[in-house]
């Protein structure tokens, strides 16, 4: 395994502006997103924090009249400019809002990635696919019904089920957007559990709607409003002496 | 624990990167392949629709540039005996089969629109559980049902019946050829206007009822209107198939050459002309160009049909 | 309160309209099914099942399902391919907004001026003679708008986080219409091709100048390249059911019975596709 110095950088984000079309979504966003580490994003509906998100394994590529501009580098490298994004969305996962497993079996949903990555041989992608569903905890519950439909799994397992799906492409990091905001509180907190135990192996980026858990998981937290970043810190930091005043305002719930 | 797998399978990766570069061109070849083959597809359904269009232009117009008749004579004059050869000089006044195609087809709107749009209503606002588990796809059975079937059954059922009740010499008339295209289009009919009736938000009906409305009041008042354009729709959808059917027509209309006078009339349709002429004329000749120049207009009457589906479908812009 | 009552006795009679026309158009459908069907075969002999060249069904049984066969191994691939660039590659402007007006153009053409069409160009421009595959082709044409609208709209109707979730992972766009679109909305694919198959049974109007009628087929020949009696040999003359009904027209003193018969034929098909759809 490649050794990872401490405060490493995965990401290194200047001067970030995105317009959906009139739009100004994201204004100036400077931010460097530290490896092995848990960034969580926080701040209203509409601040920003999912589109950045998104920026960052260029899903928003798919949105019609959306305008980017400024740098994103990867490991020093832009994802603009110096790569393709089926390349980058190897590296950079992403786990969404809702669970989203495809009509097909357990193991059919993990083995996808591997597979459309040419992967064909059965003993490697059986490997893969044990591997995965044990990194996401998930291997237990689902290893007797491997052949059976993901869609008849209960909300939780089917997020954790993605989030093995996405493991299995052995991405660097992994986006996370608001993974718990459709589940219970036993399966949120599994997802909690997973996401700090993944930090070893991997830098997770995280959007949550919920201070308590940017609180119980992540190291550093950017508080977003309105398009902008006003405060970036680390996470026992920013929610104990916050710098600004709306940050303040928004983690002592004045509004939000 | 699963550290042991995971540095199992970071080998995997290296290598697996180490054939990216190869296997990365390829995909993206692949992809823009693939892309490409989905684009010939519409494509060419584009080049056949641009393809019928032409031909039946190329071939239709010979009536007004070979044979040189006027397109009033050839809308406008019941004078139809077109010479079979190419030398031409016969008459091509196609109005007595415009006439037939219009009575046939309005007729059969006639009788099949209150009926449609009755058992649309019925199997959405009556009986919803009976219509949407039986009636419904009873209806659309029926919308299946190949159109010489209808027309054998008017032929051998229909005919003889309107000979007995109204003491006729022949039962093939404008009458017997309305009833059956109104049977054929009144599963397009009801089955369109149905789902635009359900399409009305459930609101609606919700504030019609606070209001004190029965449900008639209700579905006359305020269903009704809002599904009006969807209703309309369906009704060109069902003309539109009345006006291409030709078999089913040739079997009960009674193919004379004459203008109807009434109900129980015999005449011929667009349709009907083409399909029993068409395999006698002479390639080439004054009647089978003519005979094209009346499937052009066939052709021209479906686009319109289009355009005014479009145009009554289109979005309301009162409502913002 | 005279108003009221008014109201409420208008509304009793109006649905007791409504239930008049549901009945009535309940019975006569019902009717006109068992009475296509019971006529068909009360009136049939044993020999109308046999697979003769004259006086039986067996040969245009086998022409009909043999030409939507090999209408549907054209308009499939073409209809899914169009349906799919529609719903997965077709950007916003004039090239796609004239492939739907094409295909809403397709979809309402009379079957006749198809079959004209299909006489002109497979007949008249490539000389093919009246055939089973000129059918075929001019069948495939009607059945393309069916199949491209029921694929665009299948794929349309999946839910669109399929498609994010498989980008998410890293695939290509044609990676994820392949692996994970396609296979989810497969069922209603084959609705499409369901019902464009069951419309194709019934065709007639489209076939009248294409395939021509007779139908001489020798059982035991099976060699591909003798012409017109070979069964599968796609370059001879079909007569399908369909025609059969019409043909029994034109010809004097064929036997009405035996277009009975080609009508509860058809209509049993019909029937049995139309199930087929609905499951």
């Amino acid at each position: 395994m490649e050794a990872k110095k401490a405060n490493d950088y995965k990401f290194d984000i200047s001067h970030l502006n995105l317009h959906y079309g009139d739009f100004h979504a994201l204004k100036d966003v400077n931010m460097k997103i530290e490896a092995n580490k848990i960034t969580a994003f926080i701040g209203p509906s509409g601040c920003g924090k999912s589109t950045f998100l998104k920026t960052l394994n260029r899903m928003n590529d798919l949105v019609e009249n959306c305008k980017i501009d400024g740098n994103v580098l990867l490991d020093g490298k832009d994802i603009f400019k110096e790569m393709d994004e089926i390349t980058l969305r190897h590296r950079v996962g992403m786990v969404f809002q809702q669970p989203n497993p495809f009509p097909k079996s357990v193991y059919d949903n993990v083995a996808y990635g591997p597979r459309i990555a040419g992967i064909k041989k059965k003993s490697q992608l059986d490997e893969i696919v044990e591997r995965s569903l044990r990194q996401a905890a998930i291997w237990d519950e689902l290893k007797d019904r491997l052949n059976k439909s993901a869609l008849g799994l209960s909300g939780g397992q089917q997020q954790r089920l993605c989030i093995a799906r996405t493991l299995a492409v052995e991405p660097e990091v992994i986006l996370m957007d608001e993974p718990t905001s459709a589940l219970d509180p036993i399966s949120t907190s599994k997802i909690e559990d997973l996401a700090m135990e993944l930090k070893k192996d991997y830098t997770i980026v995280m959007v949550t709607h919920n201070m308590q858990q940017a609180v119980r998981v992540s190291d550093n937290t950017a508080f977003f409003l309105l398009g902008e970043v006003i405060e970036y810190n680390d996470t026992e930091k920013l929610f104990s002496i916050p710098e600004d005043k709306r940050t303040e305002d928004y983690i002592t719930g004045r509004f939000g | 624990m699963y550290c042991v797998f995971r540095e199992n399978s970071e080998q995997q990766y290296i290598s697996l990167i180490k054939g990216e570069n190869m296997k990365k061109q390829n995909m993206f070849t692949k992809e823009y392949a693939w892309r490409g083959l989905m684009t010939a597809g519409g494509l060419l359904v584009i080049a056949i629709t641009i393809c019928i269009g032409a031909f039946l232009i190329y071939k239709g117009s010979g009536t007004f540039t070979i044979f040189g008749h006027s397109i009033f004579e050839f809308l406008g004059s019941t004078d139809w005996n077109p010479e079979d050869n190419a030398q031409g000089g016969g008459t091509v006044g196609a109005l007595i089969f415009i006439v037939g195609s219009l009575c046939t087809c309005g007729l059969a709107l006639l009788i099949a629109t209150p009926f449609a749009v009755g058992s649309a209503i019925f199997m959405i606002e009556i009986a919803p559980k009976f219509g949407e588990k039986f009636y419904r796809p009873i209806v659309e059975i029926f919308a299946g049902i190949p159109s010489v079937v209808y027309g054998w059954v008017g032929l051998t059922v229909l005919i003889p019946a309107i000979k007995k009740v109204f003491h006729l010499q022949v039962g093939h008339s404008v009458l017997a050829a309305g009833i059956v295209l109104a049977l054929m289009i009144f599963p397009t009919i009801s089955n369109v206007a149905a789902d635009s009736i359900h399409s009305v938000p459930k609101d609606y009906r919700m504030a019609a009822y606070g209001l004190g409305s029965t449900r008639w009041q209700s579905i006359y008042k305020v269903v009704i209107p809002a599904a009006g354009s969807g209703i309309l729709s369906g009704i060109i959808l069902g003309l539109a198939r009345a006006f291409g059917e030709a078999l089913a027509v040739a079997m009960v209309i009674g193919q004379t050459t004459a203008l109807p006078k009434g109900l129980f009339s015999t005449t011929k349709s667009l349709t009907t002309e083409i399909a029993a002429q068409m395999g006698n004329a002479t390639e080439g000749g004054e009647m089978k160009t003519a005979l094209w120049t009346m499937a052009l207009l066939l052709f021209l009457l479906s686009l319109l049909f289009i355009l005014l589906i479009h145009y009554f479908s289109r979005p309301k812009k009162d409502k913002e | 309160m005279n108003r009221v009552q008014r109201a409420r006795g208008i509304n009793q009679i109006m649905t007791g309209v409504f239930y008049l026309i549901a009945v009535f158009f309940f019975t006569l459908l019902i009717g006109f099914a068992s009475y296509v069907i019971i006529k068909g075969f009360t009136g049939a002999t044993p020999e109308m099942f046999a697979f003769a060249r004259k006086g039986s069904i067996g040969n245009q049984l086998f022409n009909t399902i043999y030409l939507v066969f090999i209408s549907l191994l054209f308009s499939i691939p073409l209809g899914v391919t169009a349906g799919i660039y529609l719903a997965m590659y077709a950007k916003k402007g004039f090239l796609t907004k004239f492939l739907r007006i094409c295909i809403e153009t397709l979809s309402s053409l009379p079957s006749i001026v198809v079959g004209l069409f299909g006489y002109l160009v497979f007949l008249v421009f490539f000389g093919l003679g009246k055939s089973l595959l000129a059918g075929a082709l001019s069948v495939s044409i009607l059945a393309i708008p069916v199949i491209t609208t029921t694929t665009e709209d299948a794929i349309n109707g999946l839910p669109g986080h399929y498609l994010q979730a498989s980008l998410g992972l890293g695939a290509t766009r044609w990676q994820s219409i392949y692996h994970v679109l396609i296979p989810a909305c497969i069922p209603r694919i084959m609705t499409g091709v369901i019902l464009a198959a069951g419309r194709g049974f019934g065709e007639a109007a489209a076939l009248l100048y294409t395939t021509g009628s007779g139908t001489d087929l020798r059982w035991n020949n099976w060699n591909l390249t003798s012409p017109p009696t070979c069964p599968l040999n796609i370059f001879r003359p079909a007569e399908t059911l369909s025609l059969q009904i019409w043909g029994g027209l034109q010809i004097n003193g064929q036997d009405p019975n035996l277009a009975n018969l080609s009508a509860a034929i058809l209509m049993i098909l019909v029937l049995l596709f139309s199930i087929g759809e609905m499951h």
